[in-house]
């Protein structure tokens, strides 16, 4: 059973048009990446979901309910970090945590100390003393101490340190571990790639690609560099190798998945005395698919 | 004190100018019109000078008004339109003053918007700077705005320019007391409560000092530039002196707040708050609780505002009956006008009016607090938990009606044990007063329902709410003098509360106005369940 079904989405405020035909399919116990640049249309995707937005047009389920009609009673079920973290100056964070676990339907007191613990934070301060990384860490904590089925979590790392990056992640192997779901919007595409099962690219308000990291891995070039002993000629005119530039002994390219063993070949005459291939990244693929649909292919 | 400190002044006064295109029009017109209409008003209510005689020395011989507005220093157009309007005036320049300070030094750091600035070519100083340099040419402009109204309007010069310079001078005076506050302050609220607090000191001591000038404690309102304000005495004599004190005292605030901004941190204050509790407290757990434990100091502090404000007005009601009872040639005056009794009645309903409009001002920052919790986006964290939008609008507004009530209970009950110990009359006074105040309650809920139907429907206009109640404000203070048509006055909420002291409790007009504020408030909370948040 999907946990959450988006079909055609339409928003828009006012002329400007923020999602065209979205669409968005999330199975249960799976960690969904949901990733675009800046102001593509994932916080208003989210925001949708918890029923916070109006949609103009289309189809929207979570848990099997309408996020605009059964707000609350599905909220009790979901957990929600957004993006921005804005809490109240006056409230230390430890009462920001009580208060929303508490608003949510309970929560496991064992659990927040052990998260406040893990993830190194000073409960007593007032929010407005937080830097932004931590008024991030209390919205983590307050999501992660609810036993609940959903998390929506919008650019979640954002202003954490590295160390804390990889307690996160710790926390997102524990629940999906639970069979709970995760749906995490970012535009860190190490993170997206670090965690999730499958992916989808929004851009502009339009889904661009959708589908396992392995399934989208067609899009991508592995990049390569390689160091001969006899200067390497002849790489341009292979098919599928792109982006060429010859530095004396060293030659660097890029290349199309299935033209590696040709590439191998090819560099076997000029004796290769080392190579180093770097594997593609989400990044990459994105800027390939843009490369593909806009017909700038001549590199 | 490097001139490096202070580079990008000049960006930043744009920016300010930017940012404030709007509100800054606003402030600076509002002063002069309220000085014209108020001088137009006079002209045409008192035309002789036997008639400005006369009203000249009934505000004299009542020390409750020269208490709440001070004295008439001449019997003059002029000097009865610098009466009237001064104190109204101060409110206005003073608080403009103070919030554009702390809006463009210490929220944009509490907001981070400073780290932007200040890592770009930005000196320490030249966000203070900056903001001391805008209000400045504001109240310049309001002084010159105000002079020539009053020139073009046929009165003295010397007097306009005395009391155009006046409102600058408690303008600028404001500012750089606002210019230390955000100093001292880490948040934007802390300082806006301490600038708030040093005007009501002010407005107390130069209430005291007014009050009691015959006893020789006139000094007092020499240690309130509120005092110093009416000590210039436009329109009589005026003591141009009076501000050097004036420029003194801005001079010494100015070097404070600069001083103390090199011996702090950005982002830190002088004053450093407490570490909160580690766990919430059990009962923090539903968005009541959450509206209460945010709000409950700042209720606290308007309720002891209040309740000051009613002890002031019950002692004035008895020095004045007492002043009556030994003088029986100002009791006759008084007889006049419908005996001591009915004097000191008035006295407080007139008090009652003002006290009205503060109450509605509560009641709107109250229910806008829906507003900015949206806009700072901390309600997606509520309302993304199981708690329904109906409930958390329901929770703030609770506190609102709750807090309305309490404010306005607070200055009934401490004006009518003030005025009824002093009569020994507590058990007449203390439950008549109360009513009386308590009468204001649906009017008050009348214009938070505006806001909370702007806010449900519209939420970018919700500012308008304010708007609303300006125009409340202005047709009763021209309406008592002006004469405007009563199916116009009959507009405003506050022209419908009876006056129970002067001629009893009707109830009628109170249920419609309760209920007036109920559809109100449900059109909002209708609107505000149909709408996109944020």
């Amino acid at each position: 059973m999907s946990v959450i079904h988006v079909e055609n989405l339409t928003k828009s405020y006012g002329k400007t048009l923020a999602l065209d035909k979205v669409d968005l399919e999330v199975e249960q116990g799976e960690v969904f990446g949901f990733i675009g640049p800046n102001g593509a249309g994932k916080t208003t995707t989210l925001r949708i979901l918890l029923g916070l937005l109006h949609k103009n047009a289309g189809h929207v389920s979570v848990l099997g309910a309408d996020p605009w009609r059964d707000a609350v009673a599905l909220h009790r079920r979901l957990a929600y970090v957004p993006g921005d973290v804005s809490l109240w100056p006056n409230l230390s964070g430890g009462e920001v945590i009580d208060l929303l676990g508490r608003l949510r339907g309970g929560f496991d007191q064992s659990r927040r100390d052990e998260l406040l613990e893990r993830f190194k934070f000073d409960p007593t301060k007032p929010c407005r003393t937080y830097s932004t990384g931590n008024r991030q860490k209390v919205a983590l904590i307050a999501a992660f101490i609810s036993d609940v089925e959903l998390f929506i979590l919008d650019e979640p790392t954002l202003g954490l340190d590295p160390l804390m990056e990889a307690v996160f992640r710790d926390c997102i192997a524990e629940v999906r571990q639970a069979g709970k779901t995760v749906l995490l919007s970012s535009h860190i595409l190490a993170e997206v790639e670090a965690l999730c099962d499958r992916i989808s690219i929004i851009n502009e308000g339009t889904i661009v690609e959708s589908g396992t990291l392995a399934e989208l891995r067609h899009l991508t070039r592995i990049s390569v560099s390689v160091e001969t002993a006899r200067p390497v000629t002849g790489l341009s005119e292979l098919p599928g190798v792109h982006n060429v530039r010859v530095d004396g002994a060293r030659a660097h390219f890029t290349v199309d998945a299935g033209a590696i063993n040709r590439v191998m070949e090819h560099l076997t005459p000029f004796d290769a005395l080392s190579l180093t291939s770097a594997p593609p990244t989400l990044e990459d693929l994105f800027l390939r698919h843009y490369e593909l649909h806009t017909g700038d292919d001549a590199r | 004190m490097k001139v490096s400190e202070f580079s990008g002044t000049g960006a930043l006064i744009r920016l300010i100018l930017r940012r404030d295109r709007l509100l800054l029009p606003i402030w600076i017109a509002l002063p002069p019109l309220f000085v014209i209409l108020v001088a137009s008003a006079f002209v045409s209510l008192y035309p002789t000078a036997a008639s400005q005689q006369t009203i000249a020395a009934q505000i004299v011989n009542g020390p409750g008004l020269v208490a709440l507005l001070g004295p008439v220093s001449a019997p003059t157009v002029g000097a009865l339109t610098a009466w009237r309007s001064s104190i109204f005036a101060a409110v206005i320049v003073a608080g403009a003053n103070a919030l554009t300070v702390i809006r463009h030094t210490r929220t944009d750091e509490e907001t981070g918007r400073y780290e932007l600035l200040g890592s770009g070519a930005v000196g320490r100083r030249a966000p203070l700077s900056a903001s001391l340099v805008v209000t400045l040419g504001a109240d310049l402009a309001i002084a010159a705005l105000v002079t020539g109204g009053l020139v073009a309007f046929g009165l003295p010069v010397a007097g306009s320019v005395a009391l155009g310079l006046s409102f600058a001078a408690i303008g600028w005076t404001f500012a750089a007391i606002a210019g230390v506050a955000a100093q001292l302050a880490e948040s934007a609220g802390v300082a806006r409560g301490i600038a708030g607090a040093i005007f009501v000191l002010f407005y107390v001591l130069r209430a005291a000092g007014d009050a009691n000038e015959q006893s020789g404690q006139s000094w007092l309102s020499w240690l309130s530039p509120l005092g110093w304000m009416r000590l210039v005495k436009p329109f009589a004599s005026e003591r141009w002196g009076v501000f050097a004190i004036f420029l003194g005292a801005v001079i010494v605030l100015i070097a404070m707040a600069y001083t103390l901004s090199s011996r702090r941190d950005v982002g830190a204050g002088i004053l450093t708050p407490r570490l909160g509790p580690a766990r919430a407290s059990p009962r923090l757990r539903s968005p009541l609780a959450l509206a209460w434990r945010l709000h409950r100091l700042t209720l606290l502090a308007w309720a002891a505002m209040f309740a000051i404000y009613g002890v002031m007005v019950g002692y004035l009601a008895k020095t004045t009956a007492d002043l009556l009872a030994t003088n029986p040639q100002l009791a006759n005056l008084f007889a006049h006008f419908g005996g001591a009794s009915a004097y000191t009645d008035s006295l407080f309903t007139l008090s009652l009016t003002f006290l009205g409009w503060i109450a509605a001002a509560y009641a709107i920052t109250a229910t806008l607090r829906l507003q900015s919790e949206e806009v700072e986006r901390r309600v997606d964290h509520v309302l993304a938990t199981a708690v329904s939008r109906l409930r958390w609008a329901t929770s703030d507004l609770a506190l609102m009606v709750i807090g309305s009530a309490v404010v306005l209970a607070a200055f009934g009950l401490s004006a009518g044990l003030t005025y009824g110990l002093s009569t020994g009359n507590v058990g007449y006074e203390l439950p008549r007063m109360l009513v009386a105040t308590l009468a204001y309650l649906p009017a008050v809920w009348v214009v938070a329902g505006i806001a909370m139907a702007l806010y449900g429907l519209v939420p970018r206009l919700s500012f308008v709410s304010w708007g609303v109640l300006g125009a409340f404000v202005l047709l009763e203070l021209i309406g008592e003098t002006l004469k405007v048509s009563q199916s116009i006055l009959n507009l405003s909420p506050f022209n419908r509360v009876p006056a129970v002291l002067v001629s009893g409790v009707s109830v009628m007009p109170l249920v419609w106005l309760t209920i007036l504020a109920l559809v109100l408030t449900i059109v909002g909370l209708i609107g505000f369940q149909h709408r996109s948040i944020g």
